[in-house]
């Protein structure tokens, strides 16, 4: 058990914090371009595996008494004139995945109907169909544009409100890590060929406002310290803020880890790519917003001053008065507390 | 020492904020106990044609029960149609079987799932959450809209009236044309050219843009649909279909289906429970029409009843309630022709008309017909063709099933041509039924279904089961990690937690958001997270106790950390609300859920956790904390 009542900080020396995270700065950021550009190589040379949301197509998903014979279903989906149908294992050996490309000129999704009876013909016991999902090609064109769209929108306006509530070069830093979170979860899903659909999609923008929540926590204890602490360079500011807020970065993604485990081992087979990027994001979000944000921001040449409250009252501006009332807040402890230390 | 700080800082609530909180809990588990009570196996009646039922129906429908031995559990009806909840699915079954065939096709039967909500709770409006078809097993359709043909088709209607228009005002004209949406008439001449243009202008100077131009020494008039006009065509057209399809989806004697327009020219339909998608295809695209005849004035028709005996130029038709009618066997004009039918009143007479719009051929036609028989009646047949599953020697086959129902037969007061008026209506009600009809008849452009989606009952129940399991095992573990690491914080704050829970739960049930199994996924990533706002207060509260007393640090974690939860909370608040204008289907149910976890998580761990803090430790002589 921690005592915390004893230590009390010298107000002439700074603790800059036990770990030197800073140190490694360079490094960790030539690890992360590494990782970047291996997973933009890998979405420009393998490719996504789009699932049937975005590409149009059929999805079946069948259930057999017994163990289901791969080879048999294809040579039967072949003779129906399917010969291009993948076909493989979903979640247990009894259930079955098929995926079928969209095909020019079909009007109406009454493919499914016919798949469903060539393997029901040619099977003696009772297939049961658990899940049928036909896309048309064009709204799975709509269905990328949108997506693609729904992210850019975000990022804008996080971008607009973190440079409102801070500074610009934070804004910067924090889209930086963003844009590194999602570039890597996406160059996982290339390099290792899981299919990417609509529920992957979501799990990239839950990435979005994870990692960022992690970053905006970290920024604003770079903000206080900017402002609290006399001597340190920007650097050792920041290693302060990321060694003050270790604690609080290590026990969130603690447990939300542990809840996307879970997720990931309980929740089912349509579910696994979800649970997949989250965890991936959860990962690389946590570490990026110790190095990718504050080494961004860093090397944008935030100082002291940009931070500091302006000197001038923004009456119209809600925010700014709070910030006033923060500091006028913290300014009067700061002078109780010398007062506690007179009357000891 | 704790004498001095008592007056400078104070770590307790005034009266009104436990209040609010007491009333969160409150009202949280009042609104997310609806989800606890299951559901009834039901069936749903209701009638084909508005205001059919009263109370005979009731008398009717518990002798037919009664009858067949079946004891309901409740017999409700609300005015428009019946739900009677039954024990057992065997029950519901049965029942559905002996109801079907007292009713035949004067109501519609559909099997149902209803919520077993205590009548107490529904008085408060308590529902349980509405669950998605990736939950519960179902159809869904995403039905796209051919907005090209729509406004062909309106170009095509002006195309007849220009026609009989210069026919009539006797300007010649060598042709009317056609193509990449512009309508042009080819004159013979430039005086011709600029007669029509006149006429043109002033009758469609709504309507049409229209320009006179000289191309290659010919003489035109080029005409465009005007923007507005373009637009309410479409507008239009999508309403029509969505009428339609909402009409053929009541013969699948569906609950709940949902019928809803998606963006300018798509429809998505939702069919719950429904496995067959084959014949909710069929019916989907089952067709239904019109006909206009005269009525035989001439023959007795309760002797052709009786003897069964039809003069030869002559058919035996019935109205819907089984009155019968001869109709002369030629068709006056079929319900392709019909373009509109509005439902209004009579300006003269104050009585309920429906007007009906005819595209020129039918116009035509009608005008020929009426000129001569001014005083006898013309009848309006609706004629449906239908697929049924009927059992023919012991089998079960699928036949095509059309049925013809005189739906109104009225005196012919003029000579009318492609606008007129059918009167004699009885009621309003019944005036905005025939319109209805009229249009229902047949689509306003055609439909193709993009998107179908089918959900097998044990898939779904497969997904509630484990996205359940996911989240109580999830939550459970989170719950063990906080106890252990923060101590008596730490069960503060999973009480906290606990309610963020029945908050969500309850926000979910009371708004009627769809769950579904991306939402769940958003649930349990919410439990995830909003630990994060009382770590960071319970980290601070420990950083602080390093230089404070207990009391001062305890309000300092607070005071500091808020601006922290706020300033992270917003930027992911912003993220989700983006998610939910731009996403579609499952990624707006996971916004839904994102969005309602940060709100109601910021609220319990901020206020919820300080109020159980301040209680326990707030201004009190307290050595050390448990954190």
């Amino acid at each position: 058990m921690t005592d915390t009542t004893q230590t009390i900080a010298s107000p002439n020396q700074t603790d800059f914090g036990k770990i030197n995270f800073m140190k490694i700065r360079y490094p960790a950021v030539i690890f992360s371009l590494i990782l970047m550009a291996a997973s933009v190589f890998g979405i420009w040379y393998k490719g996504l595996n789009l699932g049937v949301d975005f590409t149009g197509g059929t999805i079946i998903e069948l259930t057999y008494p017994q163990g289901a014979d791969l080879t048999l279903i294809r040579q039967d989906l072949a003779q129906a004139g399917y010969d291009e149908a993948q076909v493989q294992h979903f979640g247990s050996s009894r259930e079955v995945l098929i995926r079928i490309a969209p095909r020019e000129g079909m009007a109406s999704a009454t493919l499914s109907n016919e798949v469903m009876d060539a393997l029901q013909k040619a099977s003696s016991d009772t297939i049961e169909l658990r899940r049928v999902e036909f896309v048309g090609p064009q709204v799975g064109e709509e269905l990328t544009t949108d997506g693609a769209l729904a992210v850019l929108y975000a990022l804008i306006g996080i971008l607009i409100y973190v440079a409102l509530r801070f500074e610009f070069r934070f804004s910067l830093g924090a889209i930086a890590a963003l844009v590194h979170d999602i570039t890597i979860t996406v160059g996982i899903f290339a390099w290792t060929q899981m299919q990417f659909d609509l529920t992957v999609l979501a799990a990239l923008l839950a990435i979005i406002g994870y990692s960022l929540n992690d970053t905006i926590v970290v920024f604003d204890r770079v903000r206080e310290n900017f402002r609290t602490v006399r001597d340190g360079t920007p650097v050792e500011v920041s290693n302060k803020a990321l060694n003050d807020m270790l604690g609080r970065t290590l026990m969130t993604s603690l447990t939300t880890l542990l809840v996307l485990v879970a997720l990931f081992t309980l929740g089912g087979e349509i579910i696994h790519g979800f649970a997949t990027a989250l965890i991936v994001g959860v990962v690389v979000g946590t570490y990026s917003s110790i190095y990718v944000a504050s080494t961004t921001a860093l090397a944008l040449g935030v100082s002291k001053q940009d931070l500091m409250p302006p000197v001038k009252k923004q009456t119209e501006n809600g925010e700014e008065e709070d910030d006033d009332l923060k500091r006028a807040f913290l300014e009067a402890e700061a002078k109780r507390k010398q007062k506690d230390e007179e009357t000891k | 020492m704790f004498e001095s700080q008592r007056s400078l800082v104070s770590n307790r609530f005034p009266m009104w904020k436990y209040l609010v909180l007491i009333t969160a809990v409150v009202l949280g588990l009042t609104y997310a106990m609806p989800n606890l009570f299951g559901e009834d196996p039901a069936i749903q009646i209701s009638p084909a044609q508005v205001g059919q039922f009263n109370q005979q129906t009731t008398e009717r429908i518990e002798q037919t029960l009664s009858q067949a031995g079946l004891v309901p559990k409740v017999l409700e009806f609300d005015g428009q149609q019946y739900l009677i909840r039954f024990d057992d699915v065997e029950s519901q079954l049965r029942a559905n079987d002996v109801i079907r065939e007292e009713f035949g096709r004067q109501a519609i039967v559909a099997l149902n799932l209803a919520p077993a909500t205590p009548n107490w709770l529904r008085a408060l409006g308590g529902q349980p959450m509405y669950l998605g078809l990736d939950l519960r097993g179902g159809v869904h359709f995403l039905m796209d809209v051919d907005m090209d043909a729509a406004v062909e088709g309106a170009y095509r209607r002006f195309d007849d009236e220009i026609r009989v228009l210069l026919r009539d005002a006797r300007i010649r004209y060598q042709a009317v044309d056609y193509a990449n949406e512009t309508l042009s008439v080819v004159f013979r001449t430039p005086d011709a050219r600029d007669q029509g243009f006149n006429l043109l202008n002033r009758e469609y100077r709504n309507e049409l843009e229209v320009r006179s131009v000289d191309v290659e020494g010919q003489s035109l008039v080029e005409m465009r649909l005007s923007s507005s006009v373009i637009a309410e065509t479409k507008k239009f057209a999508l309403q029509q279909n969505i009428t339609t399809l909402r009409n053929r989806i009541n013969e699948l004697g569906v609950a709940e289906p949902i019928i809803q327009q998606q963006g300018e020219r798509r429809i998505v339909v939702q069919l719950p429970g429904v496995q067959d998608t084959a014949r909710a295809k069929e019916i989907l695209g089952a067709t239904a029409t019109l006909e206009f005849r005269l009525v035989d004035e001439r023959a007795d028709v309760d002797r052709a009843v009786r003897t069964g005996v039809v003069p030869s130029n002559a058919q035996l038709y019935q109205f819907r309630d089984g009155r019968p009618i001869l109709l002369q066997r030629s068709i006056i004009v079929s319900g392709e022709s019909v373009i509109n039918a509005q439902s209004g009143i009579d300006a003269q007479q104050g009585s309920p008309q429906v007007s009906v719009t005819l595209d020129s051929a039918g116009g035509r036609r009608m005008l020929a017909t009426t000129r001569d028989n001014i005083g006898n009646r013309m009848a309006v047949v609706f004629i449906e063709s239908r697929i049924e599953t009927v059992e023919r020697d012991g089998e079960l086959v699928r036949e095509r099933i059309v049925t013809r129902d005189v739906i109104n037969a009225a005196v012919i007061r003029d000579q009318f041509a492609n606008r007129f008026q059918i009167t004699g209506i009885s009621s309003s009600q019944e005036a905005q039924n025939l319109a209805l009809l009229l249009r229902a008849g047949a689509l306003a452009a055609p439909m193709e279904i993009v998107e179908e989606r089918t959900v097998g009952p044990s898939l779904g129940q497969d997904n509630i089961d484990q996205g359940l399991m996911s989240v109580i095992v999830g939550f459970v573990l989170v719950l063990i990690i906080m106890a252990w690491r923060y101590k008596t914080f730490g069960m503060i704050a999973n009480i906290a937690l606990t309610l963020n829970l029945v908050l969500i739960v309850a926000v979910l049930s009371l708004m009627q958001a769809t769950l579904t199994l991306p939402g769940i996924a958003g649930i349990v990533l919410t439990v995830g997270m909003a630990v994060d706002a009382n770590v960071l207060i319970f980290e601070r509260i420990k950083e602080e106790l390093k230089n404070s007393s207990i009391q001062t640090a305890i309000h300092a974690g607070y005071e500091k950390a808020f601006i922290t939860i706020a300033d992270a909370n917003i930027t992911t608040l912003i993220a989700a609300i983006v998610l939910f204008s731009f996403g579609t289907g499952p990624i707006k149910g996971f916004a839904i859920t994102l969005t309602i976890g940060i709100i109601t998580s910021m609220f319990t761990a901020i206020v919820g956790t300080r109020a159980l803090v301040n209680m326990l430790y707030g201004n009190k002589p307290v050595k050390k904390l448990s954190i």
